[in-house]
């Protein structure tokens, strides 16, 4: 690459980099922006607002998808035991087949609908006079083929507008099979204004009719359930082999390589961490209320943070045998880290970065750079809350709009036999004094440097621009913006699907990142870009042939 | 095994489609409207369907696909997506700057009833369509055919550029279907080789096989001009290739500007490009070129001297139906028995197709149209076959069979080449038959016993 004739970032001031963004918009579109464009000024217990969770201009060539891709495809897709039936025309059960890279492993016999796709395929006539029928009949078929534990409905775009009634389908079929739990999510593509409002949905769905369905007891010491991990490039099998040298009883992950019945036993755990907080937090608080279950955060992705999070579980069991034993973990498992790190050093040490993904991805992977020694330049969500920039402690003071108030939100209860309290208010407040923090999520901003650039849902021109001004080392977002920005001569990784790498998550998983991102700045591969005619065009002498 | 819920029984089902050898028509018309030069593609529904189609697309063809959306809301599904759809055509033409907009619809725009020209018309009263610049528009409805309907239906739009003179431009248009941009290129290539002057729409050589050269262009150099498509009511004639794909524009072409049009077969394997170059070669009065001659007595060169391997070897194939009644043809000329054949897309025609082209033969034939890959897998478990011709989907079946796969149609997600290298043609036959020999001879050589294991096959 030739980074010396580049003009460098530091020649260009965050307020000039934000007016170049802005600038070729119409007034309109300019407005909104800006607000959703924010040179970081966060300070010891401060941070700036961000407009987050709004509509994406129509028009404006966005990142992000929508509610069902969210419930279907991000929460529902990675339980392997569970049929998905998309109740819809075939492209929403098609586009998410086997895209998301959710790897499961349900042995050689076990129950696995992971690598089928199933669509009720609806036709005009189906539009037009209603499609219950076909999806009860489609509920039937499945049943009689494979007989599943369960089968979960989701709802697309039209499905919605003509009026179908799933819930009362997924109902009546659930009574008549008497052996097959059958639920339905309404998460058609245009609710909510992201693939947020489709997380939300299925984490209602799920705890209304999965989470606390099957008492039989569950095994284990410590505890825990994991919340907002999705087993991407086998992240999930990284954390669980950390978890079981630990002895630390995960008994359902929300949801990567999960089952019908890691869910349903998931209210006998005495703990939940919580990964992706966007995602799943709805599911943290609801365990919470119902069965008394306290959640703290943790984040897996990073050595480091890894050890953090470790630690917190111990803490917060406050038993001198599982702190031990996290602490012999945690030592046995970093010098091979230490080695990969001081290895990729040299050579990364002082690179930039840029992360737009996610709706906790683009904060999380800051360790893992971190690490490396690089900085991050600018970074964002496609599709978080203020809470998850800013920090929860904005969750007061956040307007709904019209579209959040769309999107269901259901009142739970403390359950009259199985809630307990898992700490006693006095145990809790003791552990909040040793720095143990409950529900709490500070959220990206407070991590990042000042004059770094937050942008809420990046778009394409804005993306194009910003590697042309700020030209970063490495680029990190998902699939559709991994060809333009790769013509522009930056390496790009993506931090949905990982490119088919990974896992990148716990020890082994940053070893795996480091030479990944190591791999992506340091390689040759990017100096061919010009031919050597096109390197020195002038002719300075000819060439005599004889 | 990867899909042990397969049961070998067939049982009937009629509710439920799993495996989908299909997707739905949007993504086609934004793959067609990707093959007009300086055209931005846009979904009108909500933000998921672009974004489906573009991660879609990108994986295939390993390229950035620029397409914009609606972004619809509960509101505008509830009052129409009018406004959503004036404020990005405004917000298009400022930012992007493309030639042309070519909106397709959705599930979603077309439930709700939204009145595509209405809409446009207003664009236009409103000033939002800046001089020289244009908005064409499809009605694609997902819950009608598949993505192949939708490829024709934005192809069919494209005609609305179409202008009869007075005078006649020399040249033949091509209408290719949906291939590759490899095959675009290709189809062009025997064209010039023929002396033949071509107008190709849709065309995406150029677009989605773009080098890398450390700049990003938005619009790349390739894909059919506005000033081409204008001129395409001039031509001489227009070949169509593919029923499904092509000829539908081809006829609206004939009637609006006179042009007489053929329906042709896609020109994969030596037969169906026989009767491509016999078609332009009449149409256009000229003598075949010997450079082509050569290259069609290479592909019958390596028939004959690979027929051994082919002969009676049992294949099985899904894919869209303008590819698969072509590479049927080509497998039957080879004397390969293609003995179970699916398309995920509608029409009785595409049945009736391959009855005729397998008539006689001394083999059963299944074929379904509206057909899924569950309906295949359970075909082959019942009659196993040597081949399996399919797209990447097709490797869970492979691999749980045991079967070697040959990546042919769309989408391709999970290997190189089809940007690169055609598979029309006569060039593209041989393409295909030094594919399909690697995966059958590898196979015998791993399965030989160590003494019949041979060096010279």
């Amino acid at each position: 690459m030739t980074t010396a004739t580049r003009k460098k970032m530091v020649q260009w001031e965050p307020a000039d980099v934000k007016a170049e963004l802005l600038k070729k918009y119409p007034p309109k579109v300019a407005r909104k922006r800006a607000k959703q464009i924010m040179i970081n000024e966060a300070l010891e217990n401060e941070t700036p607002e961000i407009t987050a969770n709004v509509r994406t201009t129509p028009g404006i060539i966005t990142m992000r998808g929508c509610t069902y891709a969210g419930c279907k495809g991000v929460i529902m897709g990675p339980t392997r035991d569970i049929v998905n039936l998309v109740h819809g025309p075939i492209g929403c059960s098609f586009y998410a087949w086997l895209t998301r890279r959710n790897q499961t492993d349900a042995g050689a016999s076990g129950d696995n609908y992971i690598n089928y796709c199933f669509s009720t395929d609806m036709q005009e006539q189906d539009i037009i006079f209603g499609g219950e029928k076909k999806l009860a009949a489609a509920v039937q078929e499945i049943y009689d083929l494979m007989h599943p534990k369960s089968i979960a409905i989701f709802a697309t775009c039209p499905v919605g507008l003509i009026g179908d009634d799933i819930h009362t389908v997924a109902k009546t079929m659930k009574e008549k099979l008497g052996d097959c739990n059958v639920y339905a999510f309404s998460c058609e593509g245009y609710k909510g204004v992201s693939q947020s409002a489709g997380h939300h949905i299925a984490n209602n769905q799920v705890f209304r009719h999965i989470v606390g369905e099957n008492d039989t007891p569950v095994e284990g010491e410590f505890k825990i359930n994991l919340l907002g991990e999705y087993n991407i490039g086998g992240d999930g099998f990284e954390i669980d082999r950390i978890f079981k040298k630990c002895g630390i009883t995960n008994i359902a992950t929300f949801s990567g390589n999960s089952t019908y019945d890691q869910f349903a036993t998931a209210h006998q755990a005495d703990l939940s961490a919580v990964m992706c907080h966007r995602s799943i937090n709805y599911v943290a608080d609801m365990l919470e209320t119902k069965f008394g279950i306290p959640w703290i955060k943790v984040n897996f992705i990073g050595a480091n943070a890894t050890a953090k999070s470790l630690r917190k579980i111990a803490a917060y069991f406050e038993d001198q045998g599982l702190i031990d034993r996290v602490e012999a973990v945690i030592k046995e498992e970093m010098p091979e880290v230490e080695a990969a790190i001081t290895d990729v050093r040299s050579r990364t040490e002082g690179k930039t970065a840029m992360l737009f993904v996610g709706g906790s991805r683009a904060h999380h992977y800051q360790e893992l750079f971190k690490e490396m020694g690089m900085k991050i330049i600018s970074a964002g969500y496609e599709f978080a809350h203020r809470d998850d920039y800013e920090g929860r402690q904005v969750l007061p003071n956040l307007k709904v709009d019209a579209d959040s108030r769309n999107i269901e939100e259901i009142e739970v209860e403390a359950d009259e036999s199985r809630f307990t309290p898992r700490k006693t208010a006095e145990q809790l407040a003791a552990l909040e004094d040793s720095g143990l923090k409950f529900k709490h999520y500070d959220g990206l901003v407070s991590d990042m440097d000042e004059d770094t650039l937050i942008i809420d849902d990046l778009n394409q021109y804005e993306a194009e621009k910003l590697v042309e001004i700020m030209k970063p080392d490495i680029f990190c977002a998902g699939i559709k913006e991994k060809f333009s920005i790769m013509k522009l001569g930056v390496p790009m990784k993506q931090l949905h699907s990982y490119d088919s790498g990974g896992p990148y998550a716990g020890f082994q998983g940053a070893i795996n990142f480091y030479h990944e991102i190591d791999r992506l700045t340091s390689s040759r591969v990017w100096s061919y870009l010009k031919a050597p005619w096109q390197e020195s065009p002038e002719l300075t002498a000819a060439y005599v042939w004889e | 095994m990867l899909l042990r819920h397969t049961p070998k029984e067939i049982g009937e089902r009629k509710a439920v489609s799993i495996n989908p050898a299909k997707t739905c028509q949007p993504i086609g018309a934004m793959y067609a409207a990707l093959g007009i030069h300086g055209c931005l593609p846009h979904s009108h529904g909500s933000q998921g369907c672009c974004a489906y189609h573009r991660s879609t697309l990108t994986r295939h063809y390993k390229e950035p696909i620029s397409a914009a959306t609606s972004s619809f809301t509960e509101g505008a599904s509830v009052f129409g997506g009018q406004a959503n759809l004036l404020q990005a055509i405004n917000n298009i033409f400022s930012v992007y700057e493309p030639d042309v907009i070519a909106v397709h619809t959705t599930c979603l725009s077309e439930t709700i009833g939204d009145d595509l020209p209405q809409i446009r018309k207003k664009a236009e009263t409103e000033g939002k369509i800046p001089e020289g610049k244009y908005v064409i528009g499809a009605s694609t409805p997902s819950y009608q055919g598949s993505h192949v309907t939708g490829f024709s239906n934005m192809v069919k739009s494209m005609v609305d550029f179409a202008e009869k003179t007075d005078r006649k431009n020399g040249k033949v248009n091509i209408i290719p279907g949906w291939v590759e941009p490899s095959d675009m290129e290709e189809i062009k290539r025997m064209s010039r080789l023929t002396g033949v002057e071509t107008i190709m729409f849709p065309d995406t050589s150029g677009v989605l096989n773009a080098p890398m050269t450390g700049k990003y262009k938005m619009f790349p150099d390739g894909g059919t001009t506005v000033a081409e498509l204008k001129s395409s009511g001039d031509s001489a004639g227009t070949l169509a290739l593919g029923e499904w794909c092509s000829a539908d524009a081809a006829r609206l072409l004939d009637k609006k500007c006179k042009v007489p049009c053929k329906v042709l077969d896609m020109p994969f394997g030596l037969k169906a490009t026989d009767r491509f170059v016999d078609a332009l070669r009449t149409i256009a009065g000229v003598t075949v070129s010997d450079e082509l001659n050569i290259e069609r007595g290479q592909l019958v060169d390596l028939i004959t001297d690979m027929h051994q391997y082919f002969y009676r070897k049992k294949v099985a194939i899904a894919g869209d139906p303008d590819q698969v009644i072509a590479m049927v043809e080509f497998l039957v000329s080879i004397d390969m028995c293609p003995v179970h054949i699916v398309t995920g897309t509608p029409g009785k025609k595409f049945e009736k197709r391959i009855k005729e082209l397998t008539a006689g033969k001394e083999y059963e034939v299944n074929v379904k149209a509206k057909g899924d890959l569950f309906l295949l897998h359970q075909w082959i478990q019942n009659e196993p076959v040597d081949l399996l011709i399919c797209n990447s989907y097709g490797k869970y079946i492979a691999r749980d069979e045991d079967v070697p796969l040959l990546r042919w149609g769309f989408p391709i997600l999970d290997r190189q080449g089809h940007q690169y290298f055609p598979t029309v043609g006569y060039k593209g036959g041989l393409r295909l038959l030094e594919k399909i020999l690697a995966l059958l001879l590898d196979r015998k050589d791993r399965d030989d016993p160590g003494e019949s294991f041979e060096l010279v096959l």
